[in-house]
């Protein structure tokens, strides 16, 4: 099933192009004129994307680097014990709505340490597959276009994080132990 | 973000580190787009020949149960509809690089729609399904598994699934519960 899952991913793009050239070719669309004209759309939308992108990451990079995350980090953990949340995850599971970059090397770090068979790697696993990073995909998606009110995206989005990192160490406890 | 952070340097003297960090992401992001600038030339420019070939449509009108219910505010077969369901398609194949610009295309075309810089609704629920993340192969951690000699690498897919599952379900049930809660305020 997972061979043939990755299989598919393989072979899906190409295939994806050859379809839409097909029926472009079919339905006498000029391909390559139509392409590079959305092209040049798409060339706007990544340079109008930068100020955003860059003012969210240096952002998190001044929160890193000052120590006020690790801090944070150091002030929920005990609280995310005391409801019997294993402590050793608590850096990743506050990590990961704000930084995939990092939460990914957390992530690494903790199957290196631990080992990708034991509990703890198995879990970082989970955790790092089932949630995406919110800010970076509000960031992202909302800038693209222009949008500075987000509405109760952000809300929805970290609850939904938070959601998810409860129902990781649920199954993982469920499934593996 | 970063008022906290400077504070917190002041306080706890790692000012140098701070100063290093910043021009370090400031470079990173460029990085990054410039990255992300070669996928959103190639596969918007696909995606448009796509459009013009009737492709998008079709696929809107393929799945229209589905995402009519999602999406109430957009209109039987407009292509917004056909960029979320090509955005959650490569999704869920793990296409992170081609759902990137499906779905700021997606957006777009919602902000036609909505023609306000204020966040409406459908794009709220789409991007919330976008931030619980859909993916079926998580590519990357099966990767790392396997470089630090897992005997199994693939056996967190099953649990990955399972957790994506029901974090996007709650996900769009809190969405349409918060939905609800604003529509009565504002009557």
């Amino acid at each position: 099933m997972i061979q043939w899952m990755t299989v598919v991913s393989i072979w899906l793009v190409p295939c994806m192009i050859l379809f839409i050239l097909l029926i472009a070719t079919i339905k006498k669309v000029p391909a390559y004129e139509v392409f590079v004209e959305g092209g040049k759309e798409g060339l706007h939308l990544a340079i109008s994307l930068l100020p955003f992108l860059l003012g969210m990451m240096v952002a998190i990079a001044i929160l890193r680097s000052s120590g006020a995350l690790d801090a944070l980090i150091q002030l929920i953990s005990p609280v995310l014990t005391a409801v019997g949340f294993p402590a050793e995850i608590a850096p990743l599971a506050i990590i990961r709505p704000i930084s995939g970059t990092a939460a990914l090397s957390v992530t690494t770090e903790m199957i290196q340490t631990y080992g990708p068979d034991s509990f703890l790697g198995r879990l970082a696993s989970t955790m790092q597959g089932s949630t995406d990073t919110t800010l970076y995909i509000l960031t992202v998606y909302f800038g693209a276009v222009g949008i500075k009110k987000m509405g109760e995206a952000l809300k929805v989005g970290l609850i939904a994080d938070f959601i998810g990192i409860i129902v990781s160490v649920i199954i993982v406890t469920w499934i593996f132990l | 973000m970063a008022i906290i952070g400077i504070v917190y340097a002041m306080i706890n003297g790692t000012m140098e580190d701070v100063n290093q960090a910043l021009f370090e992401s400031a470079d990173e992001a460029v990085t990054l787009v410039i990255g992300l600038a070669s996928i959103l030339i190639f596969w918007v420019g696909m995606m448009r020949v796509a459009e013009r070939a009737g492709i998008l449509r079709g696929l809107a009108r393929m799945f229209r149960p589905i995402v009519q219910r999602l999406f109430p505010e957009i209109p039987e077969n407009h292509p917004a509809l056909g960029y979320i369901l090509a955005n959650f398609s490569a999704n869920l194949f793990g296409l992170g690089n081609a759902a990137t610009p499906m779905g700021i295309k997606a957006m777009e075309e919602m902000k036609k729609l909505n023609q306000s810089d204020r966040a409406s609704n459908s794009m709220i629920t789409f991007l919330v399904i976008n931030t619980s993340s859909i993916t079926i192969v998580p590519t990357t951690v099966i990767g790392i598994r396997m470089e630090y000699g897992s005997l199994a690498p693939t056996e967190t897919v099953s649990t990955t699934i399972l957790a994506t599952t029901i974090t996007t379900v709650a996900a769009i049930v809190i969405d349409r519960m918060l939905r609800k809660r604003r529509e009565r305020r504002s009557t």
